[in-house]
């Protein structure tokens, strides 16, 4: 049983979501590619989310009072199975199948793995479905939260701002958005602008915060800022794609990662050194 | 001449009929089960007063969730309610769930098994505002999609016991909804049983396989039919997913000729499904296809659209007594 009833602290956090980038890499290298950037770059909001936050027992995953968290962008799986294995629901001969014929971990999620909440990757699935779920957990008097991961790219997709109206206008105390600004989206840096994202998310009735989403201390600080405020809240994370490595992180801002074989082992060491 | 009431009104309510009928079924069934299933939810996007589901507000309205005029959130929020344990019917008009709201309801609902019924309002021709709010492919549209019921109910009588087992049947169901007064055709005794056609009549010249309510107009055009010397049988075909293939392979063995109806295009629903069906098995026969052609229709009352597209009970019976058999 993971014991997320206690808040760990900034540099237990920071260790963790090490440990999830290691699993991630290990993922991606014995493929040659994937989502790694992006799974990078989220690594400190999940380690924050999991082992802070939400309240759940990875032993009692149909818990019908269990915390949920959503990952609305199906393609970062990679990072979802990372804090999976972490968690030992997954194994590491499971995580080892990552994106390969018949493995039950694709590239993008399904809510036929254990632990993943729901079926994305066609866009904009996610925060409807955290809004249906927070309606359903208040009417059942569960204290249940759900959080819903998303990403800058879905703002641009209509379902969003149609489930943000509902959030707010519902009154839903209990749901999150947890929201992912890497800044690229499949053809590049953002091919449509969605600035100013907090001001939309605040002109639509939600709690903002805005942070440095690879700052664990910034992380941290914005849920306790918003924890206990009426309706529903939003972090806009603003992250790094490939932070943590910095040869990812120049290879220009790269929605899809191919690496060479022969240079996973020389970026593994540089995620280590960059870790100190 | 035929007389034609120059009315285009009516938010979706099928013709006014001389008969018995009974009023918002669909609401008035799911009220009732509400009762006696304390996790039973309504959703709508804004069509609430068009869709019947409001006896279901009346009588449980925290269990009611409008969204506005949002469809895929619609069906995105019923997902979610599904996926913390409660059954959620969502009703409104079919073509913006249908066309619009596609997407979610095949990966946020029927990818999961999700315990959503959709209820599509307005069903084929029924709506008198035109092409844009007439869902005249929605069976072909839902049928495609993997892991969903489809069901077109006949009358009132069906209609509150398709609702009743969608309500009780775990998984994702698409079921046309007819609204307002909605006729009663069929007799007390009748039972709808999911994925099961029923032979309402046996005959030896013509078979007719219908659905929705269309089979209404399929016994009455029997009963014409048999006045001009033509034996009429009929199977009522209220599951077009998944499809009774036994069922229906029985019925086509004992007639020389088919009819199919359905308030559907004539591509991709019921006489496609029957075509397909006989073709596979090797039992090839001569079908005449009533239904919708290929195109957008007009505006106009129930009854001025049916006339002029072929979906009145005097095409039916044309088909089944006029010499069409030879092409």
């Amino acid at each position: 049983m993971t014991d997320t009833t206690t808040r760990r602290s900034v540099a237990e956090l920071t260790e963790i979501a090490h440990r999830l980038r290691r699993r991630m890499m290990r993922m991606a290298a014995d493929k040659g590619e994937g989502y790694i950037a992006q799974g990078l770059g989220i690594a400190d909001m999940l380690a924050a989310v999991y082992w802070s936050e939400l309240r759940f027992d990875a032993e009692r995953l149909d818990d019908p009072d269990r915390d949920r968290f959503l990952l609305s962008t199906g393609h970062y799986s990679i990072a979802l199975y990372a804090v999976l294995a972490e968690l030992g629901v997954l194994t590491d001969e499971e995580t080892a199948t990552y994106a390969l014929n018949g493995s039950d971990l694709p590239m993008s999620a399904f809510d036929e793995t254990p632990g993943v909440e729901i079926t994305s990757g066609s866009l904009g699935h996610g925060l409807g479905q955290g809004v249906g779920m927070a309606l359903g957990l208040r009417l059942k008097g569960s204290p249940a939260t759900v959080y819903v991961e998303l990403s800058d790219g879905e703002l641009q997709e209509g379902s969003t701002w149609e489930s943000a109206m509902a959030a707010s206008s519902f009154g839903l105390d209990g749901l999150w958005a947890l929201v992912d600004c890497n800044g690229i989206q499949a053809d590049g840096p953002m091919v449509m602008d969605i600035e100013s994202v907090a001001a939309k998310w605040s002109a639509f009735g939600w709690s903002v915060e805005e942070v440095n989403g690879n700052d664990m201390a910034e992380i941290v600080a914005a849920f306790a800022a918003l924890r206990g405020k009426p309706g529903p809240k939003a972090i806009i994370l603003r992250t790094t794609p490939g932070w943590g490595v910095p040869t990812i992180v120049a290879r220009d801002r790269a929605h899809f990662v191919r690496v060479h074989e022969d240079e996973w082992t020389k970026l593994l060491a540089e995620l280590e050194e960059n870790h100190g | 001449m035929v007389e034609l009431k120059n009315r285009a009104g009516g938010m979706g309510e099928v013709a006014e009929v001389a008969g018995p009928y009974e009023v918002a079924p669909f609401g008035t069934a799911l009220a009732e089960l509400g009762k006696t299933m304390p996790h039973l939810v309504g959703v709508t996007a804004d069509m609430g007063r068009y869709s019947d589901i409001l006896p279901f507000r009346d009588a449980f309205p925290d269990r009611f969730f409008n969204v506005g005029m949002a469809e895929q959130d619609a069906i995105m929020v019923a997902a979610g309610l599904a996926k913390v344990g409660h059954v959620a019917f969502v009703a409104t008009y079919s073509v913006f769930l249908t066309r619009r709201a596609l997407d979610f309801m095949a990966i946020a609902c029927a990818h999961s098994k999700a315990d959503v019924k959709v209820m599509g309002g307005s069903p084929g021709l029924v709506n008198p505002y035109g092409g844009t709010h007439q869902a005249l492919e929605d069976l072909a549209v839902m049928r495609m999609i993997p892991d969903v019921t489809v069901i077109d109910p006949c009358d009132a009588t069906e209609l509150k016991q398709v609702v009743k087992a969608a309500a009780e049947t775990p998984g994702t169901f698409y079921i046309r909804n007819i609204r307002g007064k909605v006729p009663v055709t069929l007799d007390d005794s009748y039972r709808f049983e999911i994925g099961k056609s029923r032979v309402l009549r046996e005959g030896t010249d013509v078979g007719i396989v219908s659905t929705g309510f269309m089979t209404a107009r399929a016994l009455e055009a029997a009963d014409r039919a048999a006045e001009a010397g033509v034996s009429v049988g009929v199977l009522h075909v209220p599951t077009i997913k998944p499809f009774d293939t036994k069922g229906l392979l029985e019925f086509a063995s004992r007639y020389p000729r088919l009819v199919t109806a359905e308030n559907h295009l004539r591509a991709g629903g019921l006489g496609t499904l029957v075509v397909e069906t006989l073709f596979d098995a090797a039992e090839a026969r001569p079908v005449i296809r009533i239904g919708l052609r290929d195109r957008f229709h007009p505006c106009g009352s129930q009854d001025y659209l049916d006339r002029m597209f072929g979906l009145d009970t005097d095409s039916i019976t044309e088909a089944l007594v006029a010499d069409r058999w030879d092409h």
